[in-house]
């Protein structure tokens, strides 16, 4: 059988430079969604292919790719595409955030601190802030173009009105480099503080909807609030079952068909090294809502 | 921002607010409106009247700076005292007019509304977007101005498509009037409604307009409207102002043919 003949990572060096022109100039533009010809994959949209196309036009030989979704390493998605780039470009996988130069996510930012020299890949879904109040895209561009973001806050009076709090807990808002208005798109808004001044680079590929935005290195990323509503990273009431991590963000599982369930660290590299390192939980159920911290 | 008192409005009024020079559209062969030309003072309300085609929203939407007119011009006193030529200015600060010294309310309140979201957030949404930060203030805001155009300050989370067709355009002066703006554009504000519901909708009109010395620019077929709301009126035809004046003049006494018929087909003695 004759292996199918693939350019490195897939894509065409043509595709991939343009890409990467998009890349540089959302890199210089903090926030801003640039435009590009986003390419057929072969792979169906809602499998990242934003993301895909972004890591196929940053990898080199050298790189060591890590893939997640929901934080795990191990779901079909994650699978798929780390076997894909395997493939494709031949590059060494790894499901440890430590050892990766490029991680392609979805729904997540790794709980290990990400260094210099990392890229972090999001893939997106709904790249625009204001779609949610603004179908027009003529006129979300404007408002883009003038920082007029007061609808932003719009969304986030209409939670509070309803809820009492900012109900927002994924896609929540944030503002780059004091300009753009940004979605960082589904990841939990736990994970927001950790895309403030960080180290590594963060790009974000929406495929369907043909926009590349980034945050660069040591960018201020601040969750859009109301003074006296301050936005709030929440904190579950009990430890990871596993490892016992109380800074980590948990989902829930079921452990038996009896209905029980336990909440464990979603990020699964993370949790498995707490262990490998002798921490332990209690590996029981535990309730679980939502707390305001400090 | 501002509060425009009496003597402030007296103190201005001999500077005109807006100015109108030799405004003309034409669409094609068709010129919608032709060579008008008027000022507005501060405070001051001026109805514009006409048939149906008399080319009336077409020269609101001209003088609000939507629609770049084929000639003419239109200025406007900003804040800072500076009259500037619309055309001459940036988008932003285009838009940035239109959020803050300038009101619009439109004959469909679907048009000047954010039908989803509720009817404090619509009121609030224009202090947001000049900054305000805090949501005690905002709600607080919005609430005193529901009550202001009387609306039950516990609809405040409904949204406006619950409401009535008068509500809605109560919310809608509302929505416009919390930045407290210094002229206001409004096109067939009382259009659609009941009689009983225009009749409660003017008295609400004229009240905020005293009140809080705005100026004005109704545009209606419905010389009742002008008769209660207006200080001066211009009377329309084919796209040229064929007569204008105080109000109680050319309705009680208009001169051309024309008028004379609106007046009498639409005011009965
Ligand atoms: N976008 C356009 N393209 C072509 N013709 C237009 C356009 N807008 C308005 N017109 C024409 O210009 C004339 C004036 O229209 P306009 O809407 O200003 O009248 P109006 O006085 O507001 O009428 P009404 O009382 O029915 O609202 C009409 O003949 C109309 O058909
Ligand atoms: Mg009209
Ligand atoms: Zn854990």
């Amino acid at each position: 059988m004759n292996a199918p003949t693939y350019n490195f990572a897939y894509l065409d060096e043509q595709t991939k430079r343009m890409i990467r022109r998009a890349i540089l100039k959302a890199i210089a533009i903090p926030g801003y969604q640039v435009p590009f010809a986003s390419r057929e994959m072969p792979m169906p949209y809602g499998w990242g292919t934003g993301g895909v196309q972004v890591t196929a036009a940053i990898l080199g030989p050298q790189d060591v790719l890590k893939v997640i979704d929901q934080g795990s390493d191990d779901t079909t998605n994650a699978i798929s595409i780390r076997k894909f780039f395997a493939k494709t470009a031949g590059v060494e996988t790894t499901t440890s955030t430590d050892a990766a130069t490029v991680i392609q996510t979805r729904h997540r930012i790794p709980e290990a601190p990400l260094r210099a020299g990392q890229v972090l890949v999001y893939q997106v879904p709904i790249p625009e802030p204001l779609r949610f109040l603004e179908p027009r895209e003529t006129e979300t561009r404007r408002m883009h173009a003038l920082a007029e973001y007061g609808l932003m806050h719009v969304k986030l009076y209409e939670d509070i009105a309803r809820f009492g709090h900012i109900a927002t807990s994924y896609a929540y808002p944030v503002k780059v480099n004091a300009r753009y208005v940004m979605d960082p798109s589904p990841t939990p808004k736990f994970d927001n503080p950790k895309m403030d001044n960080c180290p590594a680079l963060q790009l974000f590929g929406a495929g369907r909807e043909k926009r590349i935005y980034a945050i660069p290195p040591y960018t201020s990323v601040v969750s859009l609030d109301f003074e006296d509503h301050p936005f709030t990273r929440y904190k579950f009431d009990a430890p990871c079952a596993l490892c016992g991590a109380e800074d980590s963000y948990l989902d829930e599982i079921v452990t038996d068909d009896k209905g029980s369930r336990m909440f464990v660290c979603s990020d699964t590299d993370y949790c498995e090294g707490r262990q490998a390192a002798g921490h332990r939980g209690v590996e029981s159920a535990a309730p679980h809502k939502e707390a305001v911290h400090g | 921002m501002a509060e425009t008192t009496m003597a402030e409005m007296t103190g201005a009024s001999d500077q005109p607010l807006l100015v109108a020079e030799g405004l003309t559209k034409s669409y094609g062969r068709l010129a919608a409106c032709r060579d008008v030309s008027f000022v507005l003072y501060p405070g001051e309300v001026l109805a514009i009247v006409g048939e149906s085609g008399s080319g009336k929203s077409t020269l609101l939407q001209m003088l609000s700076a939507q629609l770049a007119p084929s000639g003419g011009r239109v200025s406007y006193r900003m804040r800072d005292g500076e009259l500037r030529d619309l055309a001459q200015l940036g988008e932003a600060e285009r838009r940035f007019l239109f959020r803050t010294d300038w009101g619009y309310v439109h004959q469909d309140p679907a048009q000047g509304l954010r039908m989803a979201v509720s009817a404090g957030a619509n009121v609030g949404e224009r202090l947001m977007a000049v900054g305000w930060n805090n949501y005690g203030r905002i709600r607080q805001t919005a609430s005193s101005w529901l009550e202001r155009v009387e609306i039950d300050t516990a609809r405040i989370d409904d949204a406006p498509r619950t409401y009535s067709g008068g509500m809605r355009q109560r919310l809608q002066i509302a929505r416009n009037l919390v930045t407290e703006p210094r002229l206001v554009f409004m096109d067939e504000p009382t259009g659609g409604l009941d009689v009983s519901v225009q009749a409660r909708l003017l008295d609400l009109m004229r009240s905020l307009v005293n009140e809080l010395g705005l100026a004005a620019i109704v545009v209606t077929h419905d010389l009742a409207v002008a008769r209660l709301l207006s200080h001066r009126v211009m009377v329309m035809k084919e796209g040229r102002v064929i007569e204008t004046g105080l109000t109680d003049q050319v309705l009680d006494d208009p001169r051309e043919p024309y008028t004379q018929l609106l007046v009498s087909s639409i005011l009965p003695p």
